[in-house]
């Protein structure tokens, strides 16, 4: 199943330090309509210690890659190409009996609705302990000690009590705290969280922010951070990732993305977010149209139906040509590099202000 | 809890009044009990008044009623026809139709809910459409011709095992009429657990429970069956009423003096006593299975609170 087809430029040896390391990911649903393609050549590196950030709208195949990258997806209807390779091992050709070692082990995911993600059924205590017991073999009675700990680490009030209680009992940031408990129970090497405050509200999302930062200095883990909030990224990931429609259209450092954006999708996503101290008079600009169709996306740059500025290459190459991305900081658009600077800093960079 | 109880047991007298009322009415309705007892003949008008007497079959509807239930409280469930106590008659028959419901419970559970996980987790496999089918054909056809055909074929044909049921009524001889007696429910047990395994097994917390590094068979057991036994419950509660005292059809084709046996007898003579106080003590068991149902809930779901 794993054939590894390079194309359009998308190789980049692993480097050196890179932690998780994948390589031209190709995700596809079979379904009833036709062939999904989710996720279509993807490529990234996330480093021990370091977050990086995955943003894009739904239906981006955000969520598709990490949980791919757990092995997590249906394997019926799905085929998974490409390579993940984790601390050297390749995880698109595991077995299941491997994945399930790493599971919750060496890589824990958070997921994005508390309520629904935790079963109603057992106490927080307890589901807490079940990674724990099945990875480091662990008793009932030690693994409720630790359960305590995780929970007194991210600070849940009285641990001790609480620790029986059922997730309904607990309110929604709580359950988030206790999601994050569940995925550090065996101190994971990676953990992947998926819009883990998307279902909060803004006091607690900076709570659980903060909370996963000084875990990850703690733990030293490294964290694929999803989601599509751009305010949560600038301040939680190192190095950002922007998707659009199954693929990477801009990677570098977070800084570097969001201050000078190359992408013309990423300047609709940051001219289209509203700005605390923005002036109010003038109006948001959300992308023009609606994301394309996995089931048959648009030739060449998939962005090019909604893009503004495509008489700019000129030709049709946006439409027959699919741009690639380069090593580093990059992003895939015909544009040339000049052309990419005054256009930001000509039009959209007043906008944002 | 205890509260909760309470006021569920207080419940139950008016729907016990009702239920046995009901009954009460409807076989007065039947027809004149005396004519019944001489059997073709007309009955000797003397004879006739006489024993509508003895049984205070002259007074009226409502006065039979009181009287009745008031021996019913002191045990005494009065005397069929034939002079036997109906109390006599239940703690034959009744042991018999709990050792039947029993097997029947055991098959609905073990099979049902096994056959419902396999299903449920392979939608569409051959397996699945093949059980699908099999359970069509189980519903679809009636008890009897099911029975008649399984007694036939095991019993008479292949002899492997007693076509008719001794009157001991052990557990072995009712093993073939318990899974006769089980056969529909079984199957709607299988459709149930598969619908809810089917259901359940893409929501969140089960893709939790294997993110988590869980082995499938605890993934399954433990995260998915239990949510998805909860309809299963409630099915399994009202069937045990529905078993008990529906077995009239199963046990006649086996031949066993169950509870369903004496209210044959009992309605084809037009034994009042026999009827009505057979059907007296399955609606408590009725009450009662449906509160232990309701109690269940609590166990399988933490978040039912019983006020």
């Amino acid at each position: 199943m794993t054939t590894l087809t390079k194309t359009e430029g998308e190789k980049a040896p692993t480097g050196p330090d890179s932690f998780l390391s994948v390589r031209d990911l190709r995700v596809r649903f079979s379904t009833e309509d036709g062939i999904v393609k989710a996720v279509d050549g993807l490529s990234f590196d996330v480093e021990r210690g370091k977050t990086l950030g995955i943003v894009g709208e739904s239906g981006s195949g955000k969520s598709v890659t990490n949980l791919t990258v757990l092995g997590l997806h249906n394997p019926k209807t799905t085929t998974v190409e490409g390579e993940i390779v984790l601390d050297g091992q390749e995880l698109v050709t595991a077995s299941e009996k491997e994945m399930e070692k790493l599971r919750g082990n060496k890589v824990a995911m958070i997921f994005q609705d508390p309520l629904t993600a935790l079963s109603p059924y057992y106490t927080v205590g307890r589901q807490i302990a079940e990674p724990f017991m099945k990875h480091t073999g662990a008793s009932k009675k030690e693994a409720r000690e630790r359960a305590i700990e995780m929970l007194t680490k991210v600070g849940i009030p009285q641990p001790k009590s609480r620790v029986d209680d059922y997730p309904h009992q607990f309110s929604g940031g709580m359950r988030q705290r206790a999601m994050i408990a569940m995925a550090l129970v065996c101190d994971p090497d990676l953990l992947i969280a998926d819009e883990p405050t998307t279902a909060l509200d803004v006091t607690v999302q900076a709570q659980i922010l903060d909370l996963l930062k000084d875990l990850q200095q703690e733990f030293g883990s490294a964290i694929v951070f999803i989601t599509h909030d751009l305010g949560v990224i600038s301040d939680m990931a190192d190095d950002l990732l922007v998707m659009y429609s199954g693929r990477a259209v801009e990677r570098g450092g977070v800084r570097e993305v969001l201050r000078e954006p190359r992408h013309p999708y990423t300047w609709g996503l940051l001219s289209s977010m509203p700005r605390l101290g923005g002036d109010t008079s003038q109006a948001l600009n959300p992308i023009p149209g609606s994301p394309p169709s996995l089931l048959n996306p648009p030739s060449g740059c998939p962005f090019h139906p909604r893009c503004a500025f495509t008489g700019e290459v000129g030709g049709d190459r946006c439409s027959t040509e699919r741009p690639p991305l380069g090593e580093g900081r990059a992003a895939a658009c015909h544009l040339t590099a000049e052309q990419k600077q005054t256009i930001f800093f000509d039009t959209i960079q007043p906008r944002l202000r | 809890m205890g509260r909760y109880v309470l006021r569920r047991l207080l419940q139950m007298i008016p729907v016990f009044v009702g239920a046995t009322l009901l009954i009460f009415l409807m076989v007065n309705v039947m027809g004149d009990p005396i004519a019944g007892l001489c059997g073709e003949r007309r009955c000797d008008p003397a004879t006739a008044a006489q024993l509508q007497r003895e049984f205070g079959l002259d007074e009226p509807v409502r006065q039979q009623y009181l009287t009745y239930m008031g021996n019913v409280f002191t045990g005494d469930f009065g005397t069929a026809f034939n002079g036997q106590e109906v109390t006599e008659l239940m703690s034959t028959a009744f042991p018999v139709t709990v050792r039947l419901t029993l097997i029947a419970l055991l098959f609905e559970i073990v099979i049902g809910v096994t056959l419902g996980v396999i299903t449920g987790l392979g939608r569409g496999r051959p397996v699945d459409t093949g059980v699908l089918l099999v359970t069509l054909v189980v519903i679809s056809v009636p008890t009897f011709v099911t029975g008649l055909l399984l007694q036939l074929l095991l019993g008479v044909k292949w002899g492997w095992i007693r076509p008719s049921v001794s009157s001991e009524a052990p557990f072995d001889e009712l093993i073939l009429p318990g899974l006769v007696l089980a056969s529909v429910s079984l199957a709607y047990v299988t459709r149930l657990t598969r619908t809810s395994i089917a259901e359940n097994r893409r929501s969140d917390y089960v893709r939790t429970a294997v993110a988590k590094g869980l082995p499938r068979h605890r993934v399954v057991v433990r995260h998915l069956l239990r949510t998805s036994l909860i309809p299963v419950v409630t099915f399994i509660g009202a069937d045990i009423g529905f078993l008990m005292g529906g077995a009239i059809v199963t046990e006649r084709i086996f031949n066993i003096h169950g509870v369903g046996y004496q209210l044959y007898q009992g309605i084809l003579r037009q034994n009042t006593q026999t009827v009505v106080g057979f059907v007296t003590v399955l609606v408590l068991v009725f009450l009662i299975a449906n509160l232990v149902v309701d109690l269940l809930y609590a166990v399988l779901d933490p978040r039912i609170r019983y006020v």
